[in-house]
């Protein structure tokens, strides 16, 4: 009972296994790239829980520093797919990915 | 919980950070030069003015000048640990910055950026970015270092490959390497935090004296190996990692192909060994209970699938930039090899092999693109009959790919035995590691050279009496690097003694 009232390591670390699953799951089986980029902010942000998570449980503030790195970097990544995912409907007047495959073995 | 440092703590950080960077300072004089390329690009307008290209030029010469200057430095850590100063680094540094030099001279030569772009704007800068990315990912000692820089990297890869924006194949090129390389270096900075709870520390030295302290859960860290080996993969561009490359090169502007298959998969490997060789544990038998699952045997799979696949898929391909990514993959496998081993001789044979690849791969896309440039094309079949029109190229691009099979008398050949002899040295563990990659060598004759054979058996079907003259600067530079080739393939000591200087990690000699 005690495992379901107090939170703690485990906790975090389950929510961010999940999210990672989420994540992958999303990226593999979606076909519309902003919902893949969706999926890519999920990753981010699971591995973003467990450093925050081990820094709170470990002691020193490397986790948290890093994880405010990676938060800057999904916004540049974000920023940068968003341009590529816009040229890219300019161009093939879609964002299904199944559908932008002109180069073939 | 944490409580502030004090006045004294304050100035001993400032006074160590002044210390650190008197080391840095080739990065810091690259990104100057980003940002004056930024300026500079409001002066020089259009394509035809060849201003921000020489300033490019000139400014990663100067860079070299920094960095020689830091040969006397005293190899080590600094910024807390953050950065590294080693001959390891430096030998990367040099071939980065070369390796930008190139890409930048055979962006002057490629015609297609005159019909795809209006200005040329701020590839330059973009091609600096990329490359400080690249010097500082050899140059991490930490795991927030290694995921800023290889991110670094990766951002200013996907734009290059996405610059020619009304070309189709290259906004497909540049999203189908966003979203495997945002894929796989979200799951490596995962890994990195199960790492980083591990062993609660973030530099790789550490990180190696807690894991051989304290002793560490083996399904965690196979976990966490296979995950960070996922990042790490997609940056060599090593089966099963590779499936964003043969589109990212045919699609991709043809230098930033070149400058992708030699200084981006160079940088991957700069921070595979480092990691590798310092952070990982290499006990015996570190997990009795799952056997064989340890980084070396996941490095060997992973190295026999990129040999194979790359060798094998290549035969099949009709366009020159592709086939060349497939042989990318192949001779990442090689690379690997290399790593396997684990010692001194194989690290002296990774690096070499990484010169040799460097200097070969560069002179057949360059050869590539002076032919794109008259026919327009990169299939296969319209090399028909070129070996007669253009001879000068001809003959370079066969000396080029024979390279790339690793015949005599080239570099190529020199890299490939010392990879082997390496391997055969390490005794007879690994004999079937080099004979599957003798074979694999061989299956890639075949693909290596139906090239030079459209080239000069067949006839082409058009008798066009184009002006097929390439310019005289052009021919200048492909003569330098094909003389290159049979040169070090020749008297390969200085290449050899450079390469063995520079596998010198942390200021220590491996074993």
């Amino acid at each position: 009972m005690e495992q379901l009232t107090t939170i703690g390591l485990n906790h975090y670390l389950t929510i961010s296994a999940i999210l990672l699953c989420l994540g992958l799951f999303a990226v593999m089986t979606r076909k519309n790239a902003i919902v893949i980029l969706m999926g890519v902010e999920l990753i981010l942000n699971a591995a973003n829980i467990n450093f925050l998570a081990f820094s709170k449980y470990n002691g020193g503030m490397e986790g948290v520093m890093i994880s405010l790195f990676v938060i800057v970097l999904a916004a540049a990544e974000a920023a940068i797919a968003l341009a590529i995912v816009i040229n890219i409907f300019k161009i093939f007047k879609s964002v299904d990915v199944s559908s932008i495959d002109s180069m073939k073995e | 919980m944490f409580e502030l440092p004090s006045g004294a703590e304050i100035q001993g950080i400032i006074a160590s950070l002044e210390a650190s960077v008197g080391f840095f300072i080739p990065e810091l004089y690259l990104s100057v030069l980003f940002m004056l390329l930024i300026v500079v690009d409001l002066f020089a307008k259009g394509r035809k003015n060849n201003l921000l290209s020489i300033t490019t030029l000139l400014g990663l010469a100067g860079s070299i000048f920094f960095i020689y200057q830091q040969h006397s430095m005293q190899p080590g850590e600094f910024f807390f640990g953050m950065y590294v100063l080693d001959e390891f680094a430096l030998f990367f540094k040099y071939l980065f910055v070369i390796s930008a030099m190139i890409a930048v001279v055979i962006t002057m030569a490629d015609e297609q950026f005159d019909r795809e772009v209006k200005s040329i704007g701020e590839y330059y800068a973009l091609i600096v970015a990329m490359l400080i990315g690249m010097i500082m990912m050899a140059s991490s000692a930490d795991l927030m270092m290694i995921i800023l820089s290889m991110e670094l990297v990766s951002l200013t890869a996907y734009i290059l490959t996405g610059y020619f924006k009304r070309d189709p194949r290259s906004s497909e090129a540049a999203l189908k390497y966003l979203v495997y390389g945002a894929v796989s270096s979200g799951l490596m900075i995962y890994g990195f935090s199960l790492i980083y709870g591990l062993t609660a520390q973030t530099n790789l030295i550490k990180i190696s004296a807690e894991l051989s302290a304290h002793g560490y859960d083996p399904v965690v860290m196979i976990l966490a190996s296979l995950i960070v080996l996922a990042g790490f993969g997609y940056k060599i561009g090593a089966v099963p990692f590779h499936f964003w490359s043969p589109d990212v090169y045919e699609g991709a502007p043809t230098p930033i192909t070149a400058y992708l298959s030699v200084a981006s998969k160079a940088s991957g490997f700069a921070l595979l060994m480092r990691f590798f060789y310092i952070a990982v544990p290499h006990v015996v038998n570190p997990y009795e209970d799952i056997i064989g699952i340890d980084w070396v045997s996941l490095l060997i799979i992973l190295s026999i699938a990129s040999m194979i696949y790359g060798n094998v898929v290549a035969l099949w391909q009709k366009n020159v930039k592709r086939l060349l990514a497939y042989s990318s993959i192949a001779h990442a496998g090689y690379l690997l090899l290399g790593i396997i081993v684990m010692d001194q001789l194989g690290t002296q044979a990774t690096l070499f092999y990484l010169l040799s690849y460097f200097l070969v791969n560069f002179g057949a896309f360059y050869v590539v693109i002076l032919i794109a440039n008259k026919t327009g094309s990169e299939n296969l079949d319209d090399y028909r009959g070129l070996g007669k029109r253009m001879p000068l190229a001809g003959a370079a691009l066969t000396v080029f790919l024979i390279s790339l099979v690793g015949l005599p008398p080239t570099v190529g050949f020199i890299g490939k035995l010392m990879i082997f002899s390496a391997l055969l040295a390490k005794g007879s563990l690994y004999i079937w590691l080099a004979l599957i990659g003798v074979m694999t060598s061989v299956i890639s004759l075949y693909y290596y050279m139906l090239i030079p054979l459209n080239m000069y058996l067949r006839d082409s079907e058009q008798h066009g009496e184009k002006n097929m003259d390439s310019g005289m600067l052009a021919k200048v530079l492909m003569a330098l690097l094909m003389i290159l080739t049979l040169y070090f393939g020749l008297f390969f000591q200085p290449l050899s003694d450079f390469a063995k200087y520079s596998s010198a990690m942390f200021g220590v000699k491996l074993y």
